[in-house]
């Protein structure tokens, strides 16, 4: 395993990756834009024709706790003002946070990661600075996204690694770390 | 290793009068997953603070629990509020306490 570096010449950040690792990302950014797809972004409405009358946003705060941690209320105290906000905002939040996750996606496939990769490959990303500012957004979505099916809180590592192994929440903290570890040395590679 | 960003800016581009006329604030809260290196990264790519700034920002969050990372108008702030959820970082807003 090893994380981001920043080419000395080109200062873009580098970073070489196994097959699985690849693989795992993709299907975490996969997993991600289903996600942000899944809920539909738009509030239930009491009349059909109004309904299919409204080309707005989302007003209520999502039912998934993920997406209600990628969406946060910004007007906790005001809820007219939040509602208005989401409506604003959430749809094309959505929209960014999904096409950051198919960067990475693409990426990592422009890179050589194949449909079925085998086993001894190896993918090799370049990021120039923006891409890479792309990546620590989904990579910070992903995170979310994990910790929020985990229930992780301040300080409870100890909690995760008393785990055993075979715990699958054990295994998810581990790709949760993992990508946590590529985004600090991400944000090292590009600062 | 790191070399310094080549463009800091001390404060952000908002002018005092506005401040006066129309005080909101963005609130940035501690959450228990995103980095401290991010945290102060998208405060020095995004409202442009010098490191330093970026930095005591970052760790007012991290020990108090939030920091108050910008000020200016209501239309503003909902721009900081959307931009700090787009890098995944929990932002509300609210009016400004009065002196």
């Amino acid at each position: 395993m090893s994380g981001f570096s920043r080419h000395r010449k080109s200062g873009a950040a580098v970073a070489t990756f196994t097959a699985f690792e690849a693989d795992l990302l993709r299907s975490l950014a996969a997993q991600l834009i289903e996600l942000l797809r899944n809920e539909a972004a738009t509030p239930e409405s009491l009349d059909p024709l109004e309904e299919l009358l409204d080309f707005s946003g989302p007003t209520r705060e999502p039912d998934d706790p993920v997406l209600a941690r990628l969406f946060p209320t910004a007007y906790p105290e005001d809820e007219e003002a939040a509602a208005e906000f989401r409506r604003y905002t959430e749809g094309t939040l959505r929209n960014s946070k999904a096409a950051g996750a198919a960067a990475i996606i693409d990426t990592l496939e422009e890179s050589g990661l194949p449909p079925q990769p085998e086993d001894g490959m190896f993918i090799d990303v370049e990021l120039d600075p923006a891409m890479a500012m792309t990546w620590m957004r989904s990579f910070t979505d992903m995170r979310l996204a994990i910790a929020t099916r985990l229930g992780i809180e301040e300080g409870d590592e100890q909690v995760w690694y008393a785990l055993p192994d075979d715990d699958p929440r054990a295994q998810v903290h581990d790709i949760y770390e993992w990508v946590g570890y590529l985004q600090e040395t991400l944000v090292q590679a590009a600062s | 290793m790191s070399a310094p960003s080549p463009v800091e800016l001390d404060e952000p581009v908002t002018s005092d009068l506005t401040d006066l006329a129309t005080p909101w604030v963005t609130i940035v809260w501690n959450d228990p997953v995103n980095l401290m290196s991010y945290v102060t990264f998208v405060f020095t790519q995004y409202f442009g603070y010098a490191r330093k700034k970026a930095e005591k920002l970052m760790l007012e969050v991290h020990h108090d629990g939030k920091s108050v990372v910008s000020t200016g108008s209501r239309e503003e702030m909902e721009r900081d509020v959307q931009a700090m959820h787009e890098y995944g970082l929990w932002a509300t807003m609210q009016k400004a306490d009065t002196p």
